[in-house]
């Protein structure tokens, strides 16, 4: 049976056992005089017995499907004369999926060897049993469960606390299987970095201040020989995140007290909103704003007062970054200045102080943690943004403080590393896994630095 | 009109609680010593609304130089409105809206062009619950000296918090840890620090809404005690739930009831003869 087809039926066996569990629990319970005398409402003898037939079951067949394909690979070409498996690794995986495809019937078996046809027949025949063998063992496990759920019902047992803890496993699975992803990432990074750094000498590029990342393609090219100092790429990122921050600390930040403090409650009603549809719109769309519009107006601009200003310049995409941000900010800190206490504004208005004054010296500090978490949270947002700095921010790596040049940035360097045509374990490659790394290092760290200064100053205000 | 409603209402009330099974005639005007000579405010046909809905009915009423003058009355009576709109508090209350004088010194608070500013430094307010800033306790004092520039220099400043805790009765308490939270005190310990807050502009008027709600009863003892002090200096409205409180602690009692102000006078004559039926019964227990 197809594996989504047992899934099904798993499902509805697991139903079924719903249906019995709580059925039996109904019929213990009506001699004993109700539902009262029994343990646990019958809903959860019910679940208890959906649990125990579908759990096992489909925890065998999730086993099963990832295990399945590695085992039958090795088996066939654990079969196959030694002197016909190839020794690369490449050409071992090429093999493999020749036969496959075959396998599959995508390849026509006309011309092949007749060895690979063989190893193609067994392998469509060891799946075939897998899959039997598979729906097999889940009915089989399935059955057992949902009869062992069924006898288990009984008016002391304790259903309810069961089917409790099973729950607190799931909970606990999820938060485990979103970790571990994160962790998974990492590590894929990590080893390719490593790769990276077998070729580049990892001090070189951490602090090497040159970056041109073409390598050569062919052995006799030219010119192209690769260097990869990051530094440019990081003070690019880091230029255009503090323009980005120029514009939505301030501006955001300000639109928060207004909104939480002075606008009528009208205003807020659409004004908030409004704001927080500019959090809505899509980076691609500001990235050709930037591109498009704003570059363009301050490169004119700064022709009138005899300013040079490169047409892909690092203030245009930090502007425009800046008003993608202002909704995060202003926002978060929205939130944390309205849930500063009303006592807090009367004790300091009773001493006379001025509506800013309270503002200024007692609503903003206390709301400070709050605030400077989601100043950080917009920060790491700035620095990992990819696709205006795309459009807008220019390729060329230049080491400047400048923003009226143009620089390029960690992430756009990475895009273009990916995108090219270059073998995966050139360097070239490799080395948008280094930047990746580092550019994850540094968000990590600025998120711990976050919550340090948060956790630092909630001690002092609480 | 207002007050023919405002009979009605309360005529409904009383029949609709069984405790409260009183022939009253709660329209007749406030009874007892209303008013006094050169007092330091007066209120004079005080209405306050929430929106449509009206809180405080005409009530008059003068608040004696250096008087501690408490008010009590059931939960919802209104003696909190009344307070907060003492010093213009109920500004900050989306939709309320007070009509009548309110004097302090001849001066009409509500006027046009008033500066709330100065008028509640004059008149300073301690709450129910104790609210320090999340500051120091010397930052929490230096607040109101500072936003007002009642001091020149840092040393005017130390004398200044040194001087409102000693009066607050904190100094002695708190004199080893200026700069820690003011946070970190206990309940009573911060309602004296509020208290102290308070002080340090050096207000003509103190209101105190229901100071002690928050604190157990050696704090509250404490606090009873500073009242009874500072009311040598400052001139203080207090409100309270405890009528033992405001024994303790008053010269004159004011009572309220569902908005109105029945019945003022000395806080002796108050407890042990009333002149009103409704006050009695409150003191009483009959309700409340």
């Amino acid at each position: 049976m197809e594996s989504s087809n047992l899934f099904l039926l798993m499902l509805a066996l697991g139903a079924c056992a719903f249906y019995i569990g709580r059925g039996r629990s109904l019929a213990i319970a009506s001699p004993l005089g109700g539902v009262r005398h029994l343990h646990s409402l019958p809903n959860y003898y019910g679940l208890n017995a959906l649990l125990w037939c579908a759990l096992p079951s489909m925890g065998l067949l999730i086993l099963w499907l990832v295990l399945d394909e590695p085992v039958i690979n090795s088996i066939v070409m654990g079969a196959l004369p030694a002197e016909l498996v190839p020794s690369t690794k490449a050409d071992f995986n090429l093999l493999l999926n020749k036969i496959s495809n075959l396998a599959d019937g995508i390849m026509s078996a006309d011309g092949q060897p007749a060895f690979m046809v063989a190893a193609a027949e067994s392998m469509a025949g060891l799946r075939v049993i897998s899959q039997w063998v598979l729906t097999a063992i889940c009915l089989i496990l399935a059955t057992i469960g949902l009869y062992w759920g069924w006898r288990r019902v009984a008016a002391e047992y304790r259903a309810r606390q069961s089917v409790e803890r099973v729950m607190e496993n799931l909970l606990l699975a999820c938060a485990c299987l979103a970790i571990f992803t994160t962790v998974g990432i990492v590590f894929s990074v990590l080893f390719e970095s490593i790769q990276f750094f077998r070729s580049v000498p990892f001090f070189d590029f951490v602090f090497g201040s040159d970056w041109s990342p073409q390598t050569a393609i062919r052995e006799d090219q030219v010119g192209s020989s690769g260097s990869f100092g990051a530094v440019p790429l990081f003070v690019g990122t880091l230029l255009i995140s503090a323009v980005a921050m120029f514009v939505a600390v301030p501006i955001g930040l300000m639109s928060a007290i207004y909104l939480a403090e002075y606008s009528s409650k009208s205003v807020r009603t659409y004004a908030k909103p409004a704001l927080e549809v500019l959090a809505g719109v899509p980076t691609v769309v500001y990235g050709f704003f930037a591109a498009l519009t704003v570059a363009p107006f301050l490169r004119d601009l700064g022709a009138d007062f005899g300013l040079t200003i490169s047409s892909e310049s690092a203030l245009a995409a930090g502007l425009v970054m800046g008003v993608m941000i202002i909704p995060f900010i202003s926002s978060l800190a929205d939130d944390v200045i309205t849930a500063v206490p009303q006592a807090m504004r009367d004790g300091s208005l009773a001493m006379g102080a001025t509506h800013s004054e309270t503002v200024r010296k007692v609503v903003i500090p206390a709301a400070l943690p709050g605030i400077v978490a989601g100043i950080m949270l917009a920060i790491s947002r700035a620095i990992g943004e990819t696709m205006i700095v795309v459009m807008a921010a220019g390729l060329a790596a230049k080491l400047t403080a400048n923003p009226l040049e143009s620089v390029t940035t960690v992430t756009v360097q990475i895009v273009t590393l990916l995108t090219g045509d270059q073998e995966f374990d050139s360097p070239k490659t490799l080395a948008a896994f280094a930047l990746g790394l580092m550019l994850f290092t540094v968000t990590l760290l600025l998120n711990i630095f976050a919550l340090h200064i948060v956790k630092k100053y909630r001690e002092q205000y609480e | 009109m207002k007050q023919a409603k405002a009979a009605a209402k309360s005529a409904t009330d009383t029949k609709s609680n069984p405790k409260q099974n009183l022939e009253v005639d709660t329209t007749q005007a406030t009874v007892g010593n209303r008013f006094c000579e050169n007092p330091k405010m007066s209120m004079r046909d005080v209405n306050v609304f929430y929106g449509d809905k009206q809180a405080i009915y005409d009530v008059s009423v003068d608040i004696a130089k250096n008087e501690v003058i408490a008010m009590i009355g059931p939960s919802g009576c209104g003696k909190s409105t009344f307070l907060r709109s003492l010093n213009r508090m109920n500004d900050t209350v989306d939709g309320c809206k007070v009509e009548g004088e309110v004097l302090l010194d001849g001066h009409n608070i509500y006027q046009q062009n008033l500066d709330v500013v100065e008028l509640r430094a004059r008149v300073g307010m301690v709450f129910q619950k104790p609210n320090p800033f999340p500051k120091s306790i010397f930052e929490n004092i230096a607040y109101g000296p500072k936003i007002h520039g009642l001091a020149d220099s840092r040393v005017d400043l130390d004398e200044i918090v040194e001087g409102s805790l000693k009066k607050a009765g904190l100094w002695e308490e708190v004199k080893e840890r200026l700069h820690q939270p003011g946070t970190g005190l206990s309940g009573g310990q911060q309602q004296r620090l509020c208290i102290a807050r308070a002080i340090a502009v050096s207000p003509e008027v103190i209101l105190m809404d229901e100071p002690c709600s928050a604190l157990d009863p050696i704090a509250t003892a404490r606090i009873e005690e500073l009242i009874e002090e500072l009311s040598q200096n400052f001139t203080i409205a207090i409100v309270t739930h405890s009528m033992q409180q405001a024994a303790r602690v008053s010269h004159r009692t004011a009572y309220f009831h569902l908005g109105k102000l029945i019945e003022v006078n000395p806080t002796e004559q108050v407890f042990t003869m009333p002149e009103h039926q409704l006050t009695e019964a409150y003191i009483t227990g009959r309700f409340g």
